[in-house]
């Protein structure tokens, strides 16, 4: 089928199998970040966003996607331009192997988007369905709350 | 070596890590995220049978499904006999495994591999491979594999290192020191508690996964996901008939590891398909197939017999250990032999010693290398143990560890009696914070305000426990670590090395380590590692080897290449080198004050005068393993109705030396105290009566998420290793080690029950409420 839809504010027009995961898709067309950790939904690492609600990519299949706006993090920040969550990411050390990271700066992005103030309890609560391994999470939470105050602070571009 | 005292620039600053800015934009740095054009899919077909022989396995049909490329099993494939362990050489563990067997040894075995065009492919040949199986008796429990009469589930001629393969003992050891059992006779005050742990695993977020390709001249190259390319380079060699030389190992960045991906599993299957199709195949475990196929802890007993004087000093510990290696015997000696060497140093006063246990074959899931590597399970038995000695003596448990602990200067007989498979190395302990570490952390929790004062808020009760751990750093006459530093014409520097960052942060701080020992940013040094083309050698990461082995690799190249650095700049100077400093980027004369910039002295050695490559390759093979210290201290809730163990707070004060990277070795400690919790609370492996694993998901088998995390304090308590880079020692496993113990001893405080088997869930809490311990 025809495919089209926005990624990372690109428009795409592509071809796929209706019953491809878009795990699959996503990461056929280059978005690695986008993790596959489990592939029933249970560890977060393919989270993405879909018109700004985050959603596991491993769960939908290509057409679900068909005229919406589409998120990784490849679409937050760069490398050489990273977004605040991720700076926080880094100064908060919240990144150990960092193969859950591209879900977590995700799913984080996506509670600091409706809530900049968010509790200690609220970002555990936000970022419950993402597992890491590596952290026990302490500065995961850290550094969302981090990011969060430079987002109050008028830090976010 | 002698730690000079002077201005400490890298080390100890928690700098951005140097994979960093990639991993947080998720670039494609992990094996999978390469993606090779042709690229077939290796699937592998697993055991439906707990212990079977395959009469006979039937292809033709797998072979006609479109896009199938390869089939492996046992009737195409050589059999070498070796093990998954991923050691060094020589290999303590048997070479009881062969890649493709005409036997099934748990379900989940490997039975045949496909290589096909499309993953859908590839399981539809799966499903269609017919074999015909002759099911046999099986073994599910190690007592059952020692029963009289048991089957054998290593019956095989070519097996090699096998304890007593017919009786299906894998390894065994017994390790006297003194008389223990006189001991025990003799002491005033005897106390012991036996801890059993079950199956559990790493649960690393990313899969075991490889891709096998050939290079433009044709060579194998394997980019994995491991812990020890240089192993898997030399074991994959010998398995499928490959001179070492036409093989590459490289290894990108790990979505963690735990030692899970210390075993070698895919590996050689992917190469083997590649080798047999000509063309590169990816391969990665499902999630089901890694917590199936992969590896886990080793199930243990662990019964300890403490004997004391009145004093609280204790004069006899026994420890027995019955080991579960399920189906094959990768890490069963070594991990064996852990349970003691990591734990019984710790409490160094005993005259009479006795360590002695046996690892067994079940046919059960694989059990391997798991952070802890045995003192996890040692240190369940024992620190409980502690806790009802120090209620006999009406002593409080922190000051029965005081009195007990080993302290700088002293030493313990098991280091020299027990090894890695083998006896050990003699050492004296150069560094121990433990009294420091038991001062902070009794203070952090409160420990003299609510130890024997439960707390009641509704069914809830409070209480706290502590326990203690140490650890090593490396293995004595087993690892060696080589790094290879060269400075750019810019004043810039590579540093290569075998060393392998499983997300660890190793080589950010292997980068530290030489940036202070050069005078230079840490962004002035590049690091590349883990690829055995390009890198010097390295055993790889295990046994919290990498701070120490390979950081003292690399602080030993970081002088020579200083020492070259200084005798450039001084000849542009004109000055001897002994004026000369260098910091800052810079080298100075003392003496006169004149200066070149590192930029200066890289551009003269390549172009100018005596034209030279500043560089230097040095090794370390670890003759001592300072080990690392740790107190640990929790409070838990416990609801006396429904038996539910809430651990409300969790503080951990260790001693790894001089912390090179504060921020990441907390991170360490963290991650390390929430498996542990995980541990304690909730994780085991759950088995049918035909031994299939029935929670093997992420849904069925809980790690904690961030739900499930209480307050954790991670605290360094500094000391200065004198044998270690910059004074540091390890400190990536030690934190695994106390929860267990810790949570259990403050489930006692609270309400009176000894919680011995893991997990604590609110069944068996209940349950032991109900069979009338206090409350």
């Amino acid at each position: 089928m025809k495919l089209s839809f926005e990624l990372n504010g690109v428009a795409q027009y592509l071809e796929a199998d209706p019953g491809e995961r878009l795990l699959s898709l996503l990461r056929r067309i280059g978005m690695k970040s986008v993790k596959e950790g489990c592939d029933t939904g249970d560890c977060g690492a393919c989270t993405i966003l879909i018109d700004g609600r985050a959603v596991r990519s491993c769960l939908m299949v290509a057409p679900q996607v068909q005229g919406k706006r589409v998120t990784t993090l490849e679409g937050l920040g760069t490398v050489d331009d990273p977004h605040p969550l991720q700076r926080a990411f880094l100064e908060a050390g919240a990144v150990q192997c960092g193969f859950c990271t591209p879900g977590m700066v995700v799913i984080a992005y996506e509670l600091l988007s409706r809530n900049d103030d968010p509790t200690p309890d609220e970002v555990r609560e936000a970022i419950a369905g993402n597992l890491c391994r590596c952290t026990g999470y302490v500065k995961i939470v850290d550094a969302v709350l981090l990011a969060a105050r430079w987002k109050r602070e008028g830090r976010w571009r | 070596m002698a730690v000079e005292t002077r201005r400490r620039s890298a080390v100890g600053q928690s700098v951005t890590k140097v994979d960093g800015p990639s991993l947080v934009a998720g670039k494609p740095v992990f094996t999978l995220d390469l993606d090779l054009p042709g690229a077939l899919v290796g699937k592998i077909l697993p055991s439906p049978h707990a212990h079977a022989e395959i009469v006979r396995i039937d292809t033709l049909e797998a072979e006609a499904v479109p896009g199938v490329r390869a089939i492996l099993h046992f009737g195409n494939v050589p059999r070498v006999p070796y093990t998954t362990a991923g050691q060094g050489w020589p290999e303590p563990s048997p070479y009881d495994t062969v890649l493709f067997d005409h036997k099934v040894r748990f379900v989940g075995d490997r039975v045949a591999a496909v290589a096909a065009e499309t993953e859908e492919a590839a399981r539809e040949a799966l499903g269609k491979i017919r074999v015909e199986y002759n099911v046999l008796p099986a073994v599910l429990s190690p007592e059952e594999a020692l029963a009289d009469g048991a089957p054998t589930i290593h019956d095989e001629p070519d097996s090699e290192g096998i304890y007593d393969p017919k009786h299906n003992i894998a390894a065994a050891v017994d390790i006297p020191v003194g008389d223990v059992a006189r001991g025990l006779a003799e002491a005033p005050v005897r106390a012991e508690a036996t801890g059993e742990i079950p199956y559990s695993q790493h649960a690393a977020i990313e899969p075991h996964c490889v891709l096998a390709y050939f290079d433009e001249a044709g060579r194998l190259v394997l980019r994995t996901s491991t812990q020890v390319p240089f192993h898997v380079r030399r074991i994959v060699a010998r398995v499928v008939g490959l001179d070492p030389a036409r093989i590459r190992v490289v290894k990108p960045r790990i979505g963690g590891g735990f030692g899970s991906k210390q075993e070698i599993l895919l590996e050689p299957v992917a190469a083997l398909l590649a080798l047999r199709t000509g063309r590169p195949v990816r391969m990665s475990y499902t999630r089901q197939e890694v917590f199936v196929a992969s590896r886990t802890r080793h199930p243990m007993r662990v019964a300890v017999r403490l004997g004391a004087g009145n004093d609280g000093v204790l004069q006899a510990v026994d420890m027995e250990v019955l080991s579960n290696t399920g189906a094959y015997g990768t890490h069963a000696l070594t991990v064996l032999s852990n349970v003691g060497s990591k734990t019984l140093p710790l409490y160094n006063k005993a005259r009479h010693l006795r360590f002695h246990g046996k690892a067994v074959y079940t046919n059960l899931p694989v059990a391997g290398a798991y952070r802890g590597y045995g003192a996890t399970q040692g240190y369940f038995a024992l620190e409980v143990a502690m806790d009802a000695l120090a209620e006999k003596l009406g002593l409080d448990p922190v000051e029965l560890r005081r009195r007990n602990h080993i302290r700088v200067g002293e030493t313990s007989p098991i280091f020299e009696k027990i090894g890695e498979g083998r006896e050990g190395t003699a050492q004296i302990i150069r560094s121990c914070a433990l009294a420091d570490c038991l001062r902070i952390g009794a203070e952090r929790i409160g420990w003299k305000e609510k130890r024997g004062r439960r707390r009641e808020n509704g069914p809830w009760v409070h209480g706290v426990g502590m326990a203690c751990a140490m650890q090593g750093s490396g293995i004595t006459g087993v690892d060696m670590a080589a790094a290879t530093l060269v400075m750019q014409d810019d004043g810039s520097f590579r540093l290569l090395v075998g060393a392998t960052d499983l997300g660890t942060g190793s080589d950010t701080i292997l980068a530290q380590i030489a940036a202070e020992e050069l005078g230079v940013a840490v962004d002035r040094v590049l690091v590349y590692s883990s690829d055995t083309d390009f890198t010097p050698f390295d055993t790889g990461a295990y046994a919290s080897s990498t701070t120490y082995v390979s950081g003292n690799a690399v602080f030993r190249a970081a002088q020579d290449v200083r020492g070259q650095i200084l005798e450039v700049a001084g000849a542009a100077l004109g000055e001897p080198p002994e004026v000369l400093e260098l910091a800052g980027g810079a080298v100075e004369s003392r003496r006169s004050g004149r200066r070149l910039t590192l930029a200066e002295v890289g551009h003269r050695a390549m172009y100018v005068t005596d034209q030279k490559q500043i560089a230097a390759t040095a090794s370390f093979a670890c003759p001592e393993s300072p080990p690392p210290f740790a107190a640990f201290f929790c409070e838990a809730a416990v609801d006396r109705e429904t038996g539910v163990v809430r651990v409300e707070r969790f503080v951990v004060a260790a001693d790894c030396g001089t912390a090179i990277h504060p921020q990441g070795a907390e991170g360490q400690l963290e991650g390390a105290v929430l498996q542990g919790i995980g541990h304690a609370l909730y994780e085991e492996m759950l088995f049918a009566p035909s031994g299939r694993c029935v929670n093997a998901s992420f849904f069925d088998y809980k790690i904690p998420s961030s739900l499930d995390v209480p307050q954790i304090e991670a605290i360094l308590v500094p000391s200065e290793e004198p044998t270690g880079p910059w004074g540091a020692k390890s400190i990536s496993e030690i934190g695994i080690n106390g929860p267990l113990p810790a949570i259990s001893n403050a489930i006692y405080d609270a309400v009176g029950v000894r919680m011995v088997r893991a997990p604590f869930t609110p069944e068996r809490v209940a349950a032991a409420l109900r069979m009338g311990g206090g409350g």
